[in-house]
């Protein structure tokens, strides 16, 4: 006879300290867990909601600025660093680390209209409405010293932007022209012109450095080389784009922030249609900016609100307002992919959480790791109708939700109306276009 | 200093012969010998360099050991730990999703690989017992099983006599307390491994049944009328009215719902984190005697005296699944713990084994005994405990078979108790087998019952105070609502594709649908002019238009039901080229009135 009964040696399952952890054996046999699906589904349920219930994302308020903020300066190098310029020509520079402006000075006559970093951070570039480009040092000046700009430029044309090139020392302005510079010169290198319009906003390309985009005041978008002496292509939209923002991750996409309360992600290749019309906001839209990883990007709008967007998706992700803030006329994305940066009418700078339930500070490597896990029940159980509709449900502001309604309404009665034309017409005489199409005039080579 | 000048020191008989040159060109010095120096990083280094004579033996194959190569695993391992088959990618539309699809599948894969491999992990075996040649396992007696195994096994087997009458019992869910229920009172909780006692009074009550709840600090009693809760400590917790003339009790650990059965034929679940009923009705079965909830899908299974289990679910009111098993009345239900197999025992003298996931007519296997069954349980390892009066039967495999009936097919292990045997059940996670009986308790070693490998966040049987705090918190957090219960436990996680019978019904629909009622307000544009009873006709033609609009739709809809419908059932060609080359004529009109309808139909 051979017998082996089951007998387990308690001192493998139970701790032999206080100081230690507790043991905890693990079988990961299906048949041990019973029921898993619902269970799970459960989990799902309940991350969603404390997804919800822990959704702050208003992370602090940066006052200081005695007029409307205008425009941003991310700084390439420091992430606590941040530049921010207003309506009333100063020029703040804002430690976030502290939450407080480290520097002050008052740069232009008129508006700031355009920050931008040189390459390797050391010095920052401002445009204002007294035709002047700026160089100042980054590092604020010793005890004792004024505030005094390395270098100032006097542009023969007004000047509406500024962009700073990723790899080498050009930059350029928008205005009337779009010029390029070197920052060793005072004379613009190169003057591009299509037309006598107002350029209004520049961009340069992140990863093909020598191509640039601007936005003009004839609605239309234009394409430029900085080695051609002339522009390179020109699309037309049915209303002005107010800002563009192209994909630092797939750097042949952009997107234009349009007066007509969307947006358009065009791929560069095929201008004649963009790749994705994106909705929701209910006024002209000011402000874009992607985030560092390219997937998602942030807008500000005349609706006193800020939407974050997937590249891909033509609905909003998330909403963020308060009750104090105004039109929101600038927005950024930190470098680290962590932040929200929005500047609106009433002076204020606001300092927002990218992904509205993280969790700020140290968080210990079980506690990622239950999020992480949190995270994949999420996605995995995204659909059932119950986790979707806590997921999507968002508190939007009165104004907000009487726009939408409104437009709903104006969409719906312009659809019937398209109909009735149709069906008292004759055949084909009035095709259908596309939501994508609409919106796009022409396109110029 | 430059960083070159390293350099120069490996090239060394080209230049001025220094001191450290070399040995070998006749300083026959001896002590040092030339450096090598062949890597870049060494070159950089400015500082001198004071090394020795070197052996030839360096660890140099320390930085070549490559990590062990992982060992394949078994597909039957794999096997174990998959979520079923793949999904076909073939039938995915577009590229971006059959692309996500398939990536999710590599994902899913790598994560059965990774649950197989902690198999190597598990610590313990399961128990055995193997009998010698010319003997057999049933032979053995319990002394002997006793004095062959080591003492803190063999302290598992012990007898308790007690006076109260006809005992139920309970195990916790970790299988680490024994509740037991004497039919005249008598109520005892004690942790059964280390024999230290938790409580122990007398009802001064009849008592039917009892049950563990959630935690081991709290149990539900059905008494004569009511059923109470009370704590380790013997403190009435609840005295539950709304349960009443309760038969048996059992409890959905995670679901939160003690499900009582009453001499009426009421079933109810109540949620014991709540104290809420979820459900309770009348099944219309009378006296419930038989009470089991499947462990896998928490189906509540009722076994009646006409032979038939029936599967409730506390939101549905109507049996989920009827089953007839037994020609006779039953005596005797379980469900095995993985919740594959059904057991049930009639009067009959039969044990049947059904299988729950595939319900057929035919049992997957047969017991014949010499008498009725009257307790059956399931260890989790499959093995069967049978009870036929004072008589007790283990059988290691419930598919093969056998009873008393049949000598070629003997038991595991028989035993014989004292007194009329009136609950039985394995303890989760032990190789033990408790038997409550007329006239007290016996735990008995059955090897090879238990689970051996437990997992601590699911049963702990070593868990500590705060451990079960813990483990009480995430279980509230995660309890699943009643409305899940459904007989297919993975329902929550397919596909919502509609079934056969609800596109019919959908199809069926289309015949009875009524033009919806027109809500029209006219905009009072033309000032003065026309008044209401223009604005009324303007009203009336435009509901008719809609109307007429929806009829056409519905008709053109039905049309299209029937001509699919026609064209399913003739399948043949010629049919379906009569159809088409039969076209309207201009002739036609001239043909019998009937004649063209029967045509056009």
């Amino acid at each position: 006879m051979k017998v082996k009964m089951l007998s387990r040696n308690p001192d493998n399952y139970v701790r032999e300290t206080k100081l230690q952890q507790h043991k905890v054996p693990r079988n990961y046999d299906p048949e041990l867990h019973p029921l898993e699906g619902a269970r799970e589904y459960v989990r799902a349920l309940n991350a969603t909601k404390l997804d919800r219930v822990f959704a702050k994302p208003f992370v602090c308020n940066l006052s200081g600025h005695r007029d409307g903020v205008s425009c941003f300066g991310k700084h390439p190098k420091m992430l606590s660093t941040l530049a921010t310029g207003a309506y009333d020509g100063e020029v703040r520079i804002w430690d976030l680390a502290n939450r407080c402006s480290s520097r002050n000075f008052v740069a232009h006559d008129g508006f700031v209209r355009g920050i931008a970093y040189a390459r390797n951070g050391e010095r920052f570039l401002t445009v204002g409405d007294d035709k002047t480009i700026k160089v100042w040092k980054s590092e604020s000046p010793e005890v004792g010293e004024d505030e005094e700009p390395v270098n100032t430029i006097l542009s023969r044309y007004i000047l509406h932007g500024i962009a700073h090139n990723r790899k080498d020392n050009h930059f350029a302005t928008c205005g009337e022209v779009c010029a390029i510079w070197d920052e060793k010169h005072n004379d613009p290198l190169k003057t591009l012109k299509w037309g006598v319009d107002t350029l209004h906003t520049i961009s340069y390309n992140p990863v093909e450095t020598n191509v640039l985009a601007c936005c003009a005041s004839d609605r239309s978008i234009i394409l430029y080389d900085q080695r051609e002496a002339q522009p390179l292509r020109k699309v037309v939209l049915t209303m002005k784009s107010n800002k563009l923002a192209w994909n630092p991750m797939e750097a042949f996409n952009f997107t234009v922030a349009n007066e007509d309360c969307n947006l358009y992600t065009f791929d560069t290749r095929k201008l004649h249609t963009p790749l994705k019309v994106h909705f929701d906001h209910v006024s002209a839209v000011t402000d874009v900016d992607y985030s560092p990883t390219g997937k998602e990007f942030v807008t500000a709008s005349y609706d006193k609100t800020i939407r974050i967007y997937q590249a891909h998706q033509s609905h909003s992700r998330d909403i963020y307002h308060t009750k104090r803030m105004q039109h929101v006329v600038c927005v950024s994305w930190s470098l680290d992919n962590r932040y929200i940066f929005s500047g609106s009418d009433e002076m204020n700078v606001r300092m927002w959480k990218a992904n509205a339930s993280e969790k700020l500070g140290v968080i210990r490597p079980r506690e990622r790791a239950n999020f992480n896990y949190q995270e994949a029940l999420k996605a995995k159980y995204a659909a059932h109708p119950q986790i979707k509709r806590i997921a999507r449900h968002r508190q939007v502001p009165r104004h907000v939700l009487n726009a939408q309604r409104k437009m709903r309404v104006v969409k719906e009665k312009d659809q019937i109306k398209e109909a009735n034309v149709r069906k008292h017409s004759k055949k084909g005489t009035v095709p259908h276009v596309s939501e994508k199409k609409k919106h796009i005039i022409k396109e110029e080579v | 200093m430059t960083k070159t000048e390293p350099k120069k020191r490996s090239k060394a008989p080209a230049g001025p012969k220094r001191y450290f040159d070399s040995s070998n060109q006749g300083d026959g010095d001896g002590e040092l010998e030339p450096i090598k120096l062949k890597r870049k990083t060494q070159q950089n280094f400015l500082g001198d360099f004071i090394k020795m004579t070197q052996s030839k033996s360096k660890p140099k194959d320390k930085l070549k050991v490559k990590p062990p190569k992982k060992e394949k695993i078994s597909p039957h391992l794999v096997e174990k730990y998959t979520r079923g088959d793949k999904v076909e990618s073939r039938g995915v539309k577009t590229r971006h999703f059959k692309e996500q699809q398939q990536r999710k599948e590599v994902y899913l894969e790598y994560a059965t690989e990774q649950a197989a491999r902690t198999e190597l992990l598990l610590t313990e075996t399961p128990g055995q017992l193997e009998a010698d040649e010319e003997e057999t396992t049933a032979s053995f007696r319990q002394g002997e099983i006793v004095a062959n195994v080591d003492l803190q096994s063999a302290a598992k087997h012990f007898q308790l006599q007690l006076d109260f009458g006809p005992y139920t019992m309970s195990y916790t869910k970790n299988g680490r307390h024994l509740l037991l229920g004497g039919r005249r009172g008598h109520v005892a909780a004690f942790d059964w491994v280390t024999k230290k006692l938790h409580c122990e009074f007398n009802v001064m009550e009849s008592i039917s049944d009892v049950q563990w709840l959630h935690l081991p600090t709290m149990y539900a009693v059905a008494q004569k009328s009511w059923v109470y809760f009370y704590d380790h400590k013997g403190t009435e917790l609840h005295c539950v009215k709304r349960l009443n003339n309760v038969n048996r009790l059992d409890f959905l650990p995670y679901h939160f719902l003690l499900a009582a059965s009453n001499r009426t034929g009421y079933l109810s679940w109540l949620d014991v984190s709540l104290g809420e009923l979820v459900g309770n009705f009348n099944t219309g079965l009378g006296d419930i005697r038989l009470m089991k909830h499947n462990p896998s899908n928490g189906v509540v299974c009722v076994g009646g005296g006409k032979g038939v289990v029936s599967m409730w679910s506390p939101k549905v009111r109507e049996p989920l699944i009827k089953l007839l098993t037994h020609g006779t009345a039953m005596t005797a239900l379980s469900v095995d713990p993985k919740g594959r197999h059904l057991v049930t025992a009639g009067l009959d003298k039969t044990v049947k084994v059904w299988d729950l996931r595939m319900l057929n007519d035919q049992p997957l296997a047969l017991f014949h005994l010499r008498l009725p069954a009257n307790q059956l349980d399931i260890s989790q390892r499959g093995m069967l405990a049978l009870s036929q009066g004072t008589y007790l039967e283990a059988y290691t495999d419930i598919l093969s078979g056998g009873g008393t009936g049949d000598p070629t097919k003997l038991p595991y292990l028989r035993q014989r108790c004292d007194a009329f045997v009136h609950g039985l059940h394995y303890c989760p996670y032990e190789d033990v087998l408790g038997v409550s009986t007329a006239k007290g308790f016996v735990s008995l070693l059955i090897p090879g019952s238990g689970e051996p490998n437990f997992d601590a966040l699911e049963d702990n049987p070593y868990e500590t105070r705060k451990q079960r705090r813990e483990h009480e918190v995430h279980a509230l957090l995660e309890k699943i609502p009643a409305e899940l219960i459904t007989m297919d436990p993975q329902e929550i996680i397919g596909v919502d594709a509609p079934t056969l019978q609800e596109k019919i019904d959908a199809k069926r629909q289309l015949f009875h649908l009524k033009p919806t009622k027109i809500e029209m307000k006219s905009r009072r544009k033309m000032k003065g002019r026309g008044g209401t009873a223009k604005m009324a006709r303007n009203k009336q033609i435009v509901k008719d238009l809609k109307r007429k609009e929806f009829i056409s739709d519905i008709k053109k809809a039905k049309q299209n039901v029937i001509a699919q419908s026609r064209s399913k059932d003739a399948g043949d060609e010629a049919s379906k080229f009569s159809s088409k080359t039969k076209q309207r004529s201009v002739l036609d009109r001239f043909k019998p009135k009937n004649q063209k309808k029967s045509q056009k139909s």
